[in-house]
């Protein structure tokens, strides 16, 4: 039986400034530390990786003095639960853990409006420095691309050789909805550089089928196998193929579906769509805005993306209907017809689910109406700018402020997730505790809150069960606690 | 290659949705032109937020080292 799924994403933002002598490293980190600004600076947890964190229960660790790393970059974790960090050259935003759809696409929204934020409390406090700017995207257009990772949870016992086999196809072919649109080709391969559209962001970029790595010869099924929980129960899917979504349609389509496919591979019940050659179907799909490019499987069929989405599509309902029953199941399947019929009697019909579709459709229309050629650098700058995180400048932003895109949240939900955690996740704990005590959480990790209770040991609290530290369970403990080291005693006790 | 993907597109578009990039097709019915109004409003408001100098800005947009 299919374990519940427990989903994320983590974005690394484009940050770009005005002027010769900009450093996006120190740049990412001053936006993130002038943010956190009032709230108490949590230093993430690195401890996590040692041999320390397979004990049970609780452990005394030795106070320490802060090593140069921990007061380097910014790194801090959020009310909310969120992780907001300096990654490589990105200011990078790790939602909470959510167990609804809905709920995530609601917390990475919220993450938006922290980077929107940010840029806002840099100009306010720090007026001297050179005006930046933040772009939710995957590329620059000249070959670079930058991360959006979605992580699932995932069964131990699930042989990944089976995970490989059945997500492959479905990476491939849900390009159709997941994509982000890009202006131009970054392949090597591909000659043609500026003067195409294609469906996704990030298609240029993959190179292998299967691997570890995320910043070269990039894999469709990335193997990083870190679990941030229990590791004799599960598994963490780190998904490094999709496109930032800007679009919360699509957004929700991306992780709907992913996480009722791994549900599906959980339970052996889909059938063999093993794909010839997966990595070169995957830019036929990103190449093809009719969505009528057929691929060849290894059993000989060639079939388009769409028609693969319908093998999925058809083998989901009727395990929904059978078996998980939800309303949030019922609703994946809705927009996920929705969106197929779509895509097979006219894709440019989903202008307002789809971002890929939104904006080409902006991008077709300046075109059009300047009489401009496809490579023409203004409609770069439309490319990028759709992408801005700022909601008077955002393209995006505009389509969704005059109604022209489907919303599946509202401002007064995203405004309330930057403060507050999922309730129904070890997010909840996290974030509370971060909220109720900052200058007693000494660290803080996906799997771990590291107390100072005043004594000369530091205590660890594990957090290996995501399912667990909910709301339900540990409201009444937080409201009894008057401090953290009453919540520490409590929890011993 | 990519002119004809884009053609191909265009064509399907306006024929089924009566969609994007086609506004200078399908001038004549109402629907068109609430359509020619919808698409010059979004263009009326790309002009007035795209930033002074996009096209330097946007050659200028490097982004090294990720993930």
């Amino acid at each position: 039986m299919a374990i519940e799924k427990v989903f994320g994403t983590e974005t690394e933002y484009g940050i770009a400034a005005a002027g010769a002598d900009f450093n996006p490293v120190l740049s990412s980190s001053v936006l993130i530390a002038t943010y956190a600004g009032s709230l108490r600076r949590i230093r993430w947890d690195y401890e996590q990786e040692s041999p320390l964190r397979d004990a049970r229960g609780f452990e005394p660790l030795q106070a320490r003095e802060p090593s140069d790393e921990d007061l380097g970059l910014a790194n801090v974790v959020l009310p909310n639960g969120a992780r907001y960090y300096v990654d490589h050259a990105h200011p990078e935003y790790s939602t909470p853990e959510c167990r609804s759809v809905r709920e995530l696409v609601v917390h990475d929204k919220a993450g938006e409006r922290i980077l929107e934020r940010s840029l806002e409390e840099v100009a306010r406090s720090l007026p001297s420095t050179p005006k930046l700017s933040i772009y939710k995207n995957n590329s620059d257009g000249k070959g670079n691309s930058y991360g959006t990772h979605e992580n699932y949870l995932v069964d131990r016992l699930t042989p990944f050789g089976d995970i490989v086999r059945d997500l492959t196809p479905f990476f491939v072919s849900r390009q159709v909805f997941t994509g982000a649109g890009k202006l131009g080709a970054e392949a090597q391969w591909d000659e043609r550089g500026r003067s195409i559209y294609q469906l996704t962001q990030r298609a240029d970029f993959f190179e292998t089928e299967v691997g570890l790595e995320t910043t070269l010869k990039r894999p469709i099924i990335n193997t990083r196998d870190e679990p941030h929980a229990d590791p004799d129960k599960y598994r963490r899917l780190h998904v490094i193929i999709g496109d930032a979504n800007m679009c919360e349609v699509a957004q929700f389509l991306k992780i709907g579906t992913t996480a009722l496919v791994l549900k599906m591979i959980e339970d052996a019940l889909l059938p063999d769509l093993t794909l010839r050659s997966p990595v070169q179907a995957l830019h036929t799909v990103s190449r093809d805005l009719t969505c009528t490019a057929a691929v060849p499987l290894a059993d000989g069929r060639e079939l388009t993306a769409v028609q693969l989405q319908w093998e999925y599509f058809e083998h989901a309902r009727k395990y929904v209907e059978r078996e998980d029953d939800q309303p949030e199941n019922r609703e994946v399947l809705e927009r996920w017809e929705a969106a197929l019929s779509g895509l097979e009697t006219d894709p440019l019909s989903l202008h307002r689910e789809l971002d890929w579709v939104a904006k080409y459709r902006l991008l077709e229309a300046y075109r059009v109406r300047d009489g401009l050629d496809w490579s023409d650098p203004k409609l770069r700058a439309i490319d990028l700018q759709y992408h801005d995180v700022r909601r008077d400048k955002g393209l995006y932003e505009r389509l969704a402020d005059s109604g022209k895109v489907e919303r599946l949240t509202t401002d007064e939900e995203v405004e309330r997730a930057i403060m507050e955690p999922p309730e129904d996740t070890r997010a909840y704990f996290r974030g509370r505790c971060i909220a109720r005590f900052p200058d007693s959480i000494a660290a803080a990790s996906w799997d771990s809150l590291i107390v100072d209770v005043g004594t000369d040991a530091l205590q660890r609290i594990p957090m290996r069960e995501p399912l667990r530290g909910t709301k339900a369970h540990v409201e009444e403990l937080l409201a009894a606690s008057e401090d953290a080291a009453a919540l520490v005693a409590r929890l011993q006790s | 290659m990519p002119e004809q993907e884009q053609k191909k597109i265009q064509k399907k578009g306006g024929g089924a949705g009566g969609d994007a990039g086609d506004a200078g097709q399908v001038k004549g019915s109402s629907k068109a032109a609430e359509l020619k109004e919808e698409m010059d409003e979004i263009l009326d408001e790309i002009d007035s937020v795209l930033e002074e100098n996009a096209e330097e800005f946007v050659k200028s947009y490097v982004q090294k080292g990720g993930e």
